[in-house]
């Protein structure tokens, strides 16, 4: 026997074709019977066949050798080239093509004449192209030769395939009994007759030749892998299309089964012109990826994390590699879980690479997830484009860049925004969601001056934003109250407002005093100036609170220390916000029984002085709205600057909902001066009493004393003009009221409207620190989910 | 090589204690007197640490560029991480990463 030098093709198909004949595995002698019935199959003239037994050798050793097995089947293809048997002309023919060989079944044998053509032309290209289907273990035995090979055995399996698949049938187990078809390759093969190469071809060739070489012989393994893929995993027999095609278990029968199935299948398959898309899942395969998504993921639009998506393909027996490399093509978002698309497209992959089909080095796109919503974040694959098969490697496998759609492009960053949105806790930790997650938070937060913010914030937000909401409603519902108090102290405060950012963050935190105690005692008593401080509030926590936060209006919250949350947030000591926000519970909180004759005496006399004070010190001191007098509080801040302003405010925001509007009103007055205080105290207490309302006799009281406190402290913050400004319209009302008559009743009146003011400014103070407090749990909340997410590579 | 990555490593781990996040860590002028490279550092947040080691004979790339490489290096390694499949510490297989390393590369080159 001469030497035998084959291509590449051939020595990949002659490889594959022994195996499949090596039924005792001895990867030596293929079976005589096995190959009689290949030879038979490549439909030569019986005489042509012992001629060429005779010449390979094998009738003198009796047995087909590697070598002759080899030589026997250049001579077949010699034979059906029409070339004449000789034994140089084993090496003498060049560009043969390798040997056909043809199922005995009719159908295959009508498909053999268009599939031997177009075979012979694809099996060239078979180096490229993915072999079909069934890679029954002969192809996967990892040797190149699947190519060229698999057609073959996929035929051969196609042919016995139906004779045997009643006995074979066995029915589909579950994934869990997944094998790999390669893994018998021999002793898969044995089960099927030989005569199969066949009739596989014929389906292979029929499809083939309807479409490009390349993409034919894609096309035309498409559908059997899909279906054979299918029937290994699937444990539901797929659709009718696959006909006899049941999704069964792993085993080698399956495979089997699957080809036979597959041949229908692929006749249908070529009917119905899908041999272009060789990715394309079909309905039943799409079908049977969902149910399977449903075992793992009930919910069709969540995600399989990571670990669980493992567990399931390491069932299937691909080597890690393999499996590794699917996840890559399939993970489209890497966010290191699947979604539904996601999902479906690394099974059709598994399924295919079970079949023999090479992984392809892009995600071909009938298999890329599509965006459906960008709003549903957790579907982000939609069902698959259907195109043809990539073979070009070309680039990784989806990256979010380039080689996707512009709608995929999108996508990605969509979806993981989206995805952050809603499955924020559940994404698993990868940077680009982390960050993303950051960035989500600070568009979340509309803050804008006006308008009542509904920070979009993750759930731990929520609560907040209700809260906010809450507060905002209930400073409207307060505002109708006091039309006077408050048409005054909006423009004033609107004006302030917008003068300076700062406001802000008093703002809301007058707000949300105003706002609580509006809850809680007179909803109506607040003013405009809580809505507008609420406004400010509203944005201004939630500016704080995500990371790049907004550039906080009031960076100098002075009055309104508590309003101030920005500060709070954005200041990582937060003492400055403690001074901040003890600011406006200083003035609000008042001890107010003792207080309560105080501010009354002193309204009269602190609005006489208010007015002063307010004309210069809504300029200088941008204080919570809750305190009309501005002035007194720069005073008392000048004099208190540093004293214990934290620990008073926070007391304030206690007392605030109890004192509210009469204390701030009588307080700031008596903040403004220290000698004033204590007048106006008493003025503002008696000015209380004098209104009659003995309730506001100790808020005035109490008012005075935190007046001082919270002097000391707001001016040190940057007050809320707002509240400044609310607080001289307050004052300035009340100022001349008790001036001009006399102040029995004046007075009174004027301390009434004083406290009731005061009120509503504690009342902001409170909802303030309120909000502040839940800004600073959220973000306590966002800090300890994002450490959690680190955790995980602390042990890298 | 090597030893200069080693030094380098420990370099960086005496880094560590300031600042964690250290992702401009150029660590340049490793310059040995007979073989002229460099080598950069770079640390992500979850202590991984890449190695840079650049010939100077080519013209020393700039700072912005080896820091966009190694942010690209970043991204690619956080998508290999993503999959459930990969074991943290096993050699990397991904071909998308190597071809986007490969790509870094010819660009540079």
């Amino acid at each position: 026997m001469e030497g035998l030098t084959l291509s590449d093709a051939e020595q990949k198909y002659y490889s594959d074709l022994f195996s499949y004949c090596d039924i005792e595995s001895t990867k030596k002698v293929a079976a005589n019977g096995r190959v009689l019935e290949l030879f038979r199959a490549a439909q030569l003239p019986n005489d042509v066949v012992l001629q060429i037994m005779e010449l390979c050798g094998a009738t003198r050793l009796g047995y087909f050798g590697r070598s002759q097995f080899y030589i026997a089947l250049k001579l077949v293809a010699v034979a059906q080239s029409g070339f004449p048997l000789r034994v140089e002309s084993i090496n003498t023919v060049k560009d043969l093509p390798l040997p056909r060989f043809v199922a005995s079944k009719n159908e295959q044998e009508s498909r053999h004449a268009a599939s031997y053509s177009s075979d012979s032309e694809n099996q060239g290209s078979y180096s490229g192209v993915i072999p079909p289907p069934p890679g029954r273990g002969q192809v996967k035995k990892g040797s190149v030769s699947h190519d060229t090979v698999q057609p073959r055995t996929s035929a051969d399996q196609q042919e016995p395939a139906s004779p045997v698949v009643s006995p074979q049938q066995s029915p589909p187990t579950s994934p869990h009994t997944w094998r790999k078809h390669s893994r018998h390759p021999s002793g898969g093969n044995s089960e099927r007759p030989l005569a199969g190469p066949g009739p596989f071809w014929s389906p292979f060739g029929e499809a083939q030749s309807g479409s490009s070489a390349g993409d034919a012989v894609w096309s035309g393994h498409s559908p059997p892998p899909p279906q054979e893929t299918w029937v290994s995993f699937a444990d539901t027999p797929p659709t009718s299309t696959l006909l006899t095609m049941h999704p069964a278990s792993v085993q080698d029968q399956t495979t089997v089964r699957t080809v036979a199935s597959a041949t229908a299948a692929n006749e249908i398959r070529r009917q119905s012109s899908s041999y272009d898309d060789p990715w394309k899942i079909t309905d039943e395969q799409r079908q049977y990826y969902v149910n399977q998504f449903k075992t793992i993921q009930p919910d069709l639009n969540g995600f399989i994390p990571g670990s669980a998506a493992k567990e399931f393909f390491t069932k299937s027996k691909l080597p890690i590699l393999e499996l590794s490399h699917i996840w890559e093509l399939s993970d489209f978002d890497k966010d290191g879980a699947l979604t539904l698309d996601e999902f479906c497209a690394a099974f059709h992959l598994v399924v295919a690479r079970k079949n023999g089909y090479d992984l392809p080095e892009k995600l071909p796109e009938s298999l890329m997830p599509k965006l459906i919503d960008l709003e549903d974040s957790a579907d982000v694959g939609d069902q698959p484009g259907e195109v043809g098969y990539s073979g070009s490697p070309a680039e990784a496998p989806p990256s979010k860049s380039p080689s996707m759609p512009s709608l995929n492009q999108t996508w990605p960053e969509l979806n993981q925004s989206s995805e952050q949105w809603e499955t924020f806790s559940e994404r698993s930790s990868s940077s680009q969601t982390l960050t993303q997650f950051d960035s989500n938070i600070a568009p979340a937060d509309p803050d804008t001056a006006i308008v009542h913010p509904v920070p979009i914030r993750m759930t731990p937000s929520k609560i907040h934003m209700q809260e906010m909401e809450l507060k905002r409603t209930g400073s409207d519902h307060t505002n109708p109250t006091s039309p006077l108090l408050v048409k005054t102290s909006d423009l004033s405060e609107e004006s302030k407002i917008n003068s300076s950012v700062k406001f802000a963050s008093g703002n809301t935190v007058a707000d949300g005093y105003s706002s609580s105690d509006s809850f809680t005692s007179d909803p109506e008593q607040i003013g405009n100036n809580v809505t507008h401080q609420r406004s400010h509030s509203g944005t201004s926590p939630d500016n704080t609170a995500p990371p790049p936060p907004p550039p906080r209006p009031q960076p100098s919250h002075s009055r309104s220390s508590s309003l101030d949350m920005n500060r709070t947030f954005a200041v990582t000591t937060g003492q400055q916000q403690a001074g901040v926000v003890a600011h406006p519970p200083a003035v609000p909180p008042r001890p107010q029984p003792s207080q309560a004759p105080g501010p009354v005496v002193h309204r009269p006399v602190d609005a006489d002085g208010l007015i002063t004070h307010t004309s210069t010190s809504p300029q200088q001191i941008p204080e919570q709205p809750n305190f009309a007098d501005f002035s007194q509080f720069e005073v008392f801040a000048a004099s208190n600057v540093n004293e214990e302003q934290d620990d008073e405010a926070e007391k304030h925001p206690e007392v605030l909902p109890v004192e509210k509007a009469s204390d701030p009103a009588s307080s700031l007055r008596v903040a403004k001066t220290d000698s004033k205080i204590e007048e106006k105290t008493a003025a503002s207490v008696p000015a209380n009493v004098s209104k009659g309302t003995t309730p506001l006799a100790p808020p005035p009281k109490p008012v005075r004393r935190r007046l001082k406190s919270e002097d000391e402290l707001r001016p040190e913050v940057d007050e809320h003009t707002q509240k400044t400004g609310v607080l001289a319209a307050v004052l300035a009302s009340q100022p001349s009221i008790p001036r001009s008559v006399g102040k029995d009743k004046k007075a009174i009146q004027a301390s009434i409207r004083r406290n009731k003011e005061t009120n509503t400014v504690l009342a902001r103070l409170n909802s303030e620190l309120q909000q502040q407090l839940k800004d600073v749990l959220e973000e306590r909340i966002s800090l300890e989910v994002q450490l959690e997410q680190l955790r995980p590579f602390s042990h890298l | 090589m090597v030893h200069t990555s080693l030094d380098v490593v420990d370099e960086k781990i005496s880094a560590m204690g300031k600042a964690l996040v250290d992702q401009r860590e150029l660590y340049l002028g490793l310059l040995y007197p007979t073989e002229d490279y460099k080598v950069y550092g770079y640390v992500t947040n979850s202590k991984v640490k890449f190695v840079m080691v650049v010939d100077s004979s080519n013209t020393a790339l700039r700072d912005n560029e080896i820091r966009s490489m190694f942010r690209k290096l970043h991204n690619s390694y956080t998508d290999v991480m993503c999959n459930p499949f990969y074991n943290p510490g096993d050699r990397i297989h991904s071909r998308a990463f190597d071809s986007m390393v490969t790509s870094m590369m010819i660009q540079v080159c």
